[in-house]
């Protein structure tokens, strides 16, 4: 049974598991899908990628930016049967670009199983929207599992 | 622009003859405005073109000839020699040493100003000689010395607008030698002309020149900066990653004061003190919970460009000036000036400048001896410093109760057992965090301080401090001594906004920081963000925040919306804190003893602590797990987990402050990875009945 104290201004309840097995119906604002303001994930509304996304970590941002975006956008809107067969040329790029900085991109190739860390941001703090973005990024070439992506 | 400095020619003669006459006449005419200065002209003239002398219309229609020969020639040589320009840089800038001591002179027009051109526009006869000069002109700001010209330097990217390829004017005059030379009277006029609107677009074009070329460019910094961020923390590198991924690339230049590259600041009072490495000091690594290391800088230096290629950076980059101070700030001007007196211009700002350990006025006052004694944590030059004279003393005090101090207190208290070191804490509030949580939870933490080696003195008011027979004497107001070796200063944080004055900008009273609007921006141009910034937050209202996790948030707003996103401060932050590895919690919004509060608490287990939530989500810093998670689903334990013996009763559980009945900040007490919803809460800004009901959406009983 759940117990209440009150100390001054301040008041405290404690509960059991079982006082919180019941479902709340506390009511929570329908979220909007499309609102401006809020924190995008890695897939825009209109379908673009967001480059920003915290999910990327850096890799938009650091020396190999430019060509990390021409080779993630074409394999975003690769319409092949094996996505991103036709973008093996930008990857390559990608790669021999990402070689000349080591310490940025670590030349590891290992699968994680969680697909949410592989590309780990350094700092930054809000949460992809949805599940499918991580699925992109587990699908996509080895660089974006490295962890000191930038 | 053309259009209106034809306009104006014509009207030049006729504004001038009505002047005259209006002095001759009436003088009261003038005072009545254009219109009425105009009228006694039409008497003495027949139409716009101004009647009043052959010599007049003549002139007026050779002028407006010449300006519509010269623009129809601009037009056709900017669309055609754009890409010839690009090649003949090289050969300029070679040619630019010889040519730059004579072209020094003729460079007088400033790009900003409309007022010289049409004076150039009078003496037809030096047209021809203006026009190598003119042409002269970009080759003039090759050298290093160009640095000290006002107009700013443009980039070469061919991406960027007409402005640009304008400039390619001159270059293209002088290459195509014969063509200009014939048609100097009206080539150079319209140059001129063309020169004027282009503000920010002189381009000194050496600069912009790819690699070969060391002898022109030997290590200038750079003069123009599309995006300058003033400041070198956590909210500048933020910043420069969101305009970096949205700006595709763009120059970022950050100048900082300090000798470091941009990093994180959590783990100097945390981490770093709990490292096994005895280098730590000089490596700066420490080993996150789930055992990967990192270090605290967000980069390596290699992710960096050098400051003096970021001009000619193909994809442009992120250059960092460090040891540089900027002292002032002209707004109008759109430039800055560093101390050592160059100046750095930039299309967009940010001022990220953080704040200054405040101290205590009777610290100040007591002498160097005292001061040479007493550390005000900031920088890794503070946390080196620091960690040496843990080593070397026997006793360090820390003056201040609230996060940092308390931090501190905790790691230098786990480094007390090893070294027999005796940590005092002292500070006017009656426990730990006394300012931010409830009383009861103050208490508690207190205890768990206490736990950790160090010894609390609370309600404690500092009178005066003196160096006596080698050791600190502390005497508080009501007699109470302490006696010790070092003194470390949490007291907060003075915004810096040292920049103000210059700058025109507003410094906010109640908080502090440079006041700012909903998206960042102080002024057209200037946006603030991280711990200078006072902004108005929608949905709670004009604040101040001084954690991590804001730096990032308002870093990387402020980066999209120098990039045009026009986005309002909206996703709310959070922070967090450890006091050891057994207890933690995580916070968003408004988090405030002040305010009543509604504590609902479960009996903790073993895995819930901080140790096990980082490791559990494999990640290593707190807010990184916050990021990490999609959708938030608590790991079902396979084993039933051990009840934990927890004399308390505040093992973990989530404590709601509210402000006019709506929740307004929470504080999630040994609970991790439900920021999310707490977010929500926070976001949705309703009034809840029953506060139970909300926090059974955090299922606080699983991990």
């Amino acid at each position: 049974m759940s117990y209440c104290r009150q100390e001054g201004k301040d008041r405290i309840i404690f509960v059991t598991k079982e006082d919180h097995e019941s479902p709340s119906n506390a009511e929570l604002v329908a979220d909007d899908p499309n609102d401006p303001y809020d924190e995008q994930g890695l897939i825009l509304p209109n379908g673009d990628i967001n480059w920003n996304c915290p999910c990327l970590g850096g890799m938009a941002s650091g020396p190999c930016g430019s060509q990390f975006k021409e080779a993630f956008s074409c394999f975003h809107y690769s319409k092949e049967e094996v996505k991103g067969s036709d973008c093996i040329d930008h990857f390559r790029n990608m790669q021999e670009c990402m070689q000349k900085y080591p310490d940025l991109y670590p030349q590891e190739e290992e699968k994680e199983t969680k697909t949410q860390t592989e590309v780990v941001p350094d700092q930054d703090s809000s949460p992809p929207s949805s599940v499918s973005d991580s699925d992109v990024l587990s699908h996509s070439s080895s660089p974006t599992d490295s962890q000191r992506a930038s | 622009m053309l259009k209106c400095r034809a306009v104006w020619r014509k009207l030049a003669p006729l504004a001038r003859s009505a002047s005259t006459q209006c002095r001759h006449n009436v003088k009261t005419a003038l005072n009545n405005g254009r219109r009425q200065a105009f009228v006694p002209a039409t008497h003495m003239s027949t139409g716009p073109a101004g009647g009043g002398g052959s010599e007049n219309t003549l002139y007026v229609v050779l002028v407006g000839a010449a300006c519509l020969g010269g623009g129809a020639y601009a037009y056709m040589t900017v669309r055609g020699d754009s890409k010839r320009y690009e090649e003949r840089i090289s050969e300029l800038a070679s040619r630019s040493a010889k040519e730059a001591p004579e072209s020094q002179p003729p460079v007088a027009p400033e790009p900003e100003e409309a007022a010289p051109t049409s004076e150039e526009s009078a003496p037809v006869a030096e047209l021809s000689g203006e026009t190598e000069s003119a042409s002269a002109e970009p080759v003039a700001e090759v050298p290093p010395e160009a640095v000290e010209e006002a107009p700013p330097v443009v980039e070469e990217a061919p991406p960027e607008p007409q402005a640009e390829v304008l400039e390619a004017l001159p270059a293209v005059v002088e290459s195509a030698a014969e063509e200009p030379v014939t048609e100097a009277p009206p080539a150079a006029e319209p140059e001129t002309v063309q020169e004027a609107p282009t503000e920010p677009a002189v381009t000194s074009l050496p600069e912009s020149a790819p690699a070969p070329e060391p002898v022109s460019a030997p290590l200038t910094l750079p003069s123009h900066a599309p995006y300058l961020l003033i400041g070198g923390g956590t909210a500048s590198f933020a910043a420069a990653r969101s305009i970096r991924a949205r700006d595709p690339g763009a120059k970022v230049l950050i100048v900082t004061d300090e000798p470091n590259l941009p990093y994180m600041r959590p783990p100097l009072s945390k981490e770093l003190w709990f490292s096994d490495d005895p280098s730590v000091t000089e490596t700066l690594r420490f080993k996150q919970w789930n055992g990967k290391e990192r270090s605290i800088y967000f980069q390596p230096s290699s992710f960096y460009v050098k400051p003096e290629e970021l001009t000619s950076a193909e994809n442009g980059g992120v250059a960092v000036l460090t040891g540089k101070k900027v002292i002032q700030m002209d707004v109008r001007g759109n430039k800055v000036k560093l101390d050592d007196d160059t100046e750095i211009s930039y299309d967009k700002c940010l001022i990220g400048t953080g704040g200054v350990p405040r101290n205590l006025q009777v610290i100040e006052k007591a002498g160097d001896e005292v001061m040479n004694r007493t550390t005000l944590f900031r920088k890794i030059e503070d946390f080196k410093s620091l960690d040496n004279v843990s080593r070397n003393v026997k006793s360090i005090t820390i003056i201040g109760g609230g996060f940092l101090g308390s931090e501190l207190a905790c790691a230098l208290g786990r480094r007390s057992s090893e070294t027999g070191l005796e940590v005092i804490q002292m500070f006017p509030e009656k426990g730990n965090m006394g300012k931010v949580l409830p009383e009861y939870l103050s208490n508690w933490t207190t205890e768990k301080v206490k736990k950790e080696g160090v010894r609390i003195v609370p309600e404690a008011l500092v009178k005066s401090v003196a160096f006596k027979e080698d050791k600190l004497e502390i005497l508080l107001k009501d007699g109470r001594q302490v006696k010790t070796d070092h003194i470390v200063a949490a007291v907060g944080l003075e915004p810096n906004v040292d920049l103000a004055k210059s700058a025109g900008l507003e410094v906010d009273s109640d908080f502090g920081g440079y006041r700012v609007n909903a998206e960042l921006q102080a002024r057209s141009n200037i946006w603030v963000a991280g711990d200078a910034a006072c902004f108005y937050d929608i949905r709670l209202g004009r604040r101040r925040v001084e954690h991590h996790d804001h730096a990032v948030v308002s870093g990387r707003l402020a980066g999209e919306n120098m990039t045009g996103a026009n986005k309002p401060y909206w996703h709310q932050s959070m922070f967090w804190s450890d006091l050891g590895p057994d207890v933690g919690y995580e916070a968003i919004g408004i988090v405030d003893s002040s305010l009543p509060t509604v504590g609902v608490f479960a009996k903790a287990t073993s895995k819930d602590t901080p140790k096990a939530a980082t490791e559990q989500s494999g990640t290593g810093i707190r807010s990184e797990s916050e990021t990490e998670a999609t959708a938030v689903t608590p790991v079902a334990s396979s084993t039933p987990a051990p009840v934990m013996e927890h004399k308390d009763e505040y093992g973990k559980g989530v404590i709601f402050y509210l402000r006019d009945k709506v929740v307004v900040g929470i504080i999630l007490w040994n609970v991790f990875n439900r920021m999310p919803i707490a977010r929500k809460i926070i976001k949705d800004g309703e009034e809840h009945a029953d506060l139970n009901e909300v926090a059974k959406l955090f299922n606080i009983h699983e991990d």
